[in-house]
């Protein structure tokens, strides 16, 4: 048996592309239909288990799953804003606590949340490193930004600007990192929180500028009176908030009617959440309550039906292969017909040559086996993105 | 001495037959056997190493009577006793020179690698001037190389019969000689049989018996 596993080894090889050929193709059809129902499990796993934790969702009517996507995983889906009186509104209802979120922004293509403490107890996310955020301007990083972007507590990160020509809106704002929490297998992991004021600055609802009390450049003060000063376009605005320039930072307007994106509520009971609930079909207020859960099972629904044709689609593939593979053996037997017949000639039996071409087969379909399990093995690693990129 | 008696011998499915009355070769002697395509040369080959079994008549080797050995049995006498040569060499392209020798030792119980079997084989390629070739892919061997490759094959464990069907057929002039002096060496020293099929007729000289087909047999 020994010499022909070494006949079999000399063979594979010898004609070593043509072999890695064949591990590779068949390998990544032993693996396709098991990673994709690995990816699909631990998608569905992570996505449940997320929302799960997200017992209410209060946004603006319209879509739900923009709504769901946009709060529980950050994508940035397009859903109207809801305003900060909303958050003061449910909670007065006295059946839980609202904990807001405005998703509007990024940094360099990890989103910026901004929320309030509350958020960290909810999710309990903890710090790896440094504080929480204290001021407007600072921020809290997950593992991911900071492993990717390489940055940590003391470094700064630049908002991205919603849009190049909108000069009149959005400034970027150079945010200081406070902290870095520690990896939660979340959507957290890849988010910079802020507080929602923060989020405002973004926006341009508040801002900080050089003072205008003793400025008498014309250019600069445009109108002047008791109760007010009228700046033009040269007025300097801050884009980072500093001990020296805090004081200047203001928001103008009611902050009760800012923007939020949606906000998390968590009910004290059951019997808390279905009143909540109630108040929302009671017409008592104009937003949406959605249950995440009920969402997401929706959502992986049609992600089930996908994979069900995939498999179908894999259970062809297979069948074409094995053929293809039959083809491919008895191709091999047909022109190896010299080499078979000397070896029999010499003193092989029929018996020993199957078992060297059995041998051969077993190390491409063995190895094959072994590509297919690294793959798999490595399948975890891709969760995430495939959840961004495929399901939501 | 190999005997074949009243031979009667037809492939399935062909209209094809080779008859012999009586057809004997010698320990020791080296014969050629020649005569026209199609008249059954191979197929004698065939006979005396027990591939093909005649219908009708005895094929013996040495104290053995081929025809009535068994497949397996048929098989182990091939390996122990008979040495083939063969025109287009039959060398495996996936084994280096050594593993190629060395192969009749590798697809038979029968045969085992002993410690003294490596001492064979460099003794074996030494004597056929291609004992620097060992670690070589056949590909990278000229013709000549190759052919000498095959005989060391056949050789290696010292068979009490070789067999050669047109060894020099793919080779120039000067290899043709070379080969057979070979050959001729081997059967000389091991007093072996050697029965050679070749249509090269400036090589019949060398040969103790030439056996032309075209004379012997009924068609």
């Amino acid at each position: 048996m020994l010499q022909s596993i070494f006949l079999a080894y000399k063979y594979i090889a010898f004609h070593r592309g043509r072999s890695l050929v064949l591990i590779f193709s068949i390998g990544l059809i032993i693996y396709l239909p098991n990673g994709l129902k690995k990816l699909i499990e631990e998608s569905e796993k992570q996505m449940i288990s997320r929302a799960e934790a997200t017992p209410l969702l209060v946004g603006a009517k319209g879509s739900s799953t923009d709504l769901v996507i946009n709060s529980l995983y950050f994508q940035r889906e397009k859903t109207d804003p809801i305003s900060m009186e909303v958050v003061e509104a449910v909670n007065a209802t006295d059946f839980g606590y609202a904990i807001p979120l405005a998703t509007m922004f990024s940094a360099r293509n990890f989103p910026i949340v901004g929320t309030d403490p509350d958020y960290f107890k909810f999710r309990e996310l903890r710090l790896s490193a440094g504080q929480w955020m204290s001021f407007v301007g600072d921020c809290v990083i997950g593992s991911e930004v900071a492993e990717r972007l390489n940055i940590g507590v003391g470094d700064s990160l630049v908002s991205s600007p919603e849009n190049l020509f909108d000069l009149a809106g959005v400034y970027p704002l150079k945010m200081s990192i406070t902290g870095v929490l520690e990896p939660s297998d979340t959507p957290d992991d890849r988010a910079i929180f802020v507080d929602v004021k923060t989020n405002w600055v973004i926006m341009g609802l508040g801002h900080g500028h050089q003072d205008l009390t003793n400025v008498m450049d014309p250019t600069i003060v445009l109108e002047r009176d008791s109760n007010e000063v009228k700046a033009g376009a040269k007025l300097f605005m801050y884009n980072t908030i500093s001990g020296e320039n805090m004081d200047s930072f203001h928001f103008h307007g009611d902050m009760r009617g800012y923007p939020l994106s949606a906000l998390i509520f968590v009910p004290w009971d059951h019997k808390s959440e279905t009143l909540f609930r109630g108040r929302f079909e009671a017409g008592e207020f104009e937003e949406q309550v959605i249950v995440p859960k009920e969402v997401v099972n929706i959502l992986l629904q049609s992600i089930f039906r996908i994979k069900q044709i995939f498999n179908t689609v894999f259970v062809l593939v297979g069948v074409a292969t094995i053929l293809i593979l039959g083809l491919i053996i008895a191709l091999s037997v047909r022109l190896r017909k010299n080499e078979i017949f000397t070896m029999f000639t010499i003193g092989s039996s029929r018996g020993k040559i199957v078992e060297i071409l059995s041998f051969e087969l077993l190390m491409i379909t063995g190895t094959s086996m072994i590509f297919a399990a690294i793959l798999y093995s490595l399948t975890g690693f891709f969760v995430d993105d495939f959840i961004r990129n495929f399901i939501l | 001495m190999i005997t074949l008696s009243n031979i009667k011998f037809q492939y399935p499915n062909s209209d094809f037959h080779l008859e012999l009355d009586q057809l004997q070769f010698t320990s020791g002697t080296k014969t050629a056997v020649i005569g026209p395509s199609g008249f059954g040369k191979t197929t004698l080959l065939n006979l005396v190493s027990g591939i093909n079994i005649p219908q009708e008549g005895v094929v013996d080797v040495g104290d053995k009577q081929i025809n009535k050995l068994g497949e397996r049995e048929r098989r182990t006498f091939r390996l122990l006793n008979i040495g083939f040569v063969f025109q287009d060499f039959r060398l495996l392209e996936y084994l280096k020179v050594s593993d190629n020798i060395l192969l009749p030792f590798r697809i038979n119980k029968a045969l085992k690698i002993k410690p003294g079997v490596r001492d064979s084989l460099n003794e074996i390629t030494a004597s056929m001037n291609i004992a620097d070739k060992l670690n070589k892919y056949p590909d990278k061997l000229s013709q000549g190389e190759r052919q000498r490759v095959a005989i060391c094959r056949a050789l290696i464990n010292e068979p009490k019969v070789i067999l050669a069907d047109e060894p020099t057929g793919n080779l120039d002039p000067e290899n043709k000689q070379r080969i057979m002096e070979m050959l001729f060496s081997y059967v000389d020293k091991k007093d072996s049989t050697l029965i050679t099929v070749t249509h090269d007729h400036e090589l019949l000289s060398g040969f103790d018996r030439v056996v032309d087909f075209k004379e012997l047999y009924h068609k």
